[in-house]
């Protein structure tokens, strides 16, 4: 059993963690710089910045698009991002009339080589019970308020398919770069809890 | 198995709570359990399925207050322990007291890259057509299930409408509980906000599920 003070709770997990890495390294089943490689790729080079490219092409090349709805695992891949927690792809597509939202309602499922790591409240208890029961005031705790007449679709990640939302493109950005629309591109509104950003002033 | 894990639907949690410009990691300790957890998957003791299970099983007032980052490190422990690497007396003492078991597994720094880039694909060459086309009406299954499954509470016993055929893909029941990788078919399965919550259905909402085969019969 395992039971922990929640007093000095991080002191506690950094020394469990120090302790497993200690012994690891000791057997010669851990190489420190993997964990540091794991740790950069994660931190610095896979993240919503993916995405975003990915829905600024999508958004701009009606061919790449139709690529993304017939094999998305591959037309991500091709862009390279791929692997891990992309194994297999969907996306869903915002628009007439309806709004996707993605959830893991029994762990914590996402898409990482897309979006990177999942942001906590993403993995709590909170999102993942009431996704799928009352997305609406869901999307209202993020200060997303749809019109009735909108349809909801929530996607409870519950195999090892990987969804990605592309959300509408915004008004107003005809003629955009792909670069310049992926600034516009947030990582919440690859999950369905965002909407993409309106072009600034 | 509906632990802790097991949350759709479930009342009481409170609004979402939101962090602006959320760091990627909230201290160095939680990139080195995500490593950690990495690494040691690649040693081969166990697989996707049965390291799920190894989370779900912890103790539940733990799993619903802990971290996410702590849930993997205790699993991890859990995990570490029941296949003879690393024993409560070692993490204890804080050394090796007897040497690792699978030394010639280890990720070495240079192949990090290739193996996240690889991933771990679960699809399987089909060895029968689907049951369900889209279009067909499906009724879950219902029944306690004391192992791993990855059909949620929720969605027991219920009729949806199957959406998309999503590949032939390893079956989590069967290679959790370590009886292979049974690979069947997966499906999309959508149900209407109604079906699923009854009266207390917010208006013009559905949820869909990949749902594995062997959770399904025809409505």
């Amino acid at each position: 059993m395992h039971n922990h003070s929640h007093d000095n709770e991080l002191s506690d997990q950094e020394a469990r963690v120090r302790a497993l890495e200690t012994i690891l390294v000791e057997k010669d089943l851990v190489d420190l710089g993997a964990i540091d490689a794991i740790i950069e790729t994660y931190a610095e080079k896979v993240g919503p910045q993916n995405g975003a490219k990915v829905v600024a092409r999508a958004w701009s090349d009606p061919s790449f698009a139709a690529a993304l709805r017939a094999d998305a695992t591959q037309t991500i891949a091709r862009m390279g991002f791929k692997g891990r927690q992309a194994e297999h792809m969907e996306v869903l597509w915002n628009g007439e009339g309806v709004h996707n939202l993605v959830v893991c309602t029994l762990c914590s499922c996402y898409p990482w080589a897309v979006l990177g790591l999942p942001p906590v409240w993403y993995k709590s208890p909170p999102y993942r019970s009431r996704a799928v029961s009352e997305p609406r005031a869901v999307l209202a705790d993020f200060g997303v308020v749809l019109p009735d007449e909108t349809r909801v679709r929530v996607w409870d990640s519950t195999a090892e398919v990987r969804y990605l939302v592309i959300p509408e493109r915004p008004a107003g950005t005809e003629g955009w770069s792909e670069e310049e629309l992926a600034g516009l591109v947030t990582r919440d509104a690859m999950i369905g809890t965002g909407l993409a950003l309106a072009p600034g002033p | 198995m509906n632990g802790p894990q097991d949350l759709g639907g479930r009342a009481g949690f409170g609004p979402v709570v939101i962090e602006q410009d959320e760091p990627v990691f909230h201290a160095d300790w939680e990139g080195r359990a995500l490593g950690l957890t990495l690494c040691s998957g690649v040693l081969g003791h166990w697989n996707l399925d049965q390291s799920r299970h190894a989370r779900e099983c912890l103790e539940p007032s733990f799993y619903l207050s802990a971290s996410y980052y702590d849930i993997w490190l205790t699993a991890l422990e859990d995990l570490l322990e029941r296949h003879g690497e690393v024993s409560a007396e070692e993490r204890a003492a804080v050394r090796a007291l007897q040497p690792g078991r699978r030394p010639e597994r280890k990720l070495d720094a240079s192949a990090v890259f290739d193996v996240l880039s690889k991933g771990g694909p679960v699809d399987r060459r089909a060895a029968a057509t689907p049951v369900f086309n889209v279009g067909d009406r499906v009724r879950t299954r219902r029944g306690l299930s004391h192992g791993h499954t990855r059909l949620p509470t929720y969605a027991m016993d219920r009729v949806g409408t199957v959406t998309g055929i999503r590949g032939f893909h390893v079956y989590p029941d069967a290679s959790a509980a370590g009886q292979g990788e049974a690979p069947c078919w997966l499906y999309g399965v959508t149900f209407s906000g109604e079906e699923l919550w009854g009266d207390g259905a917010e208006p013009d909402t559905d949820v869909t599920i990949d749902a594995f085969e062997p959770y399904l019969s025809h409505a």
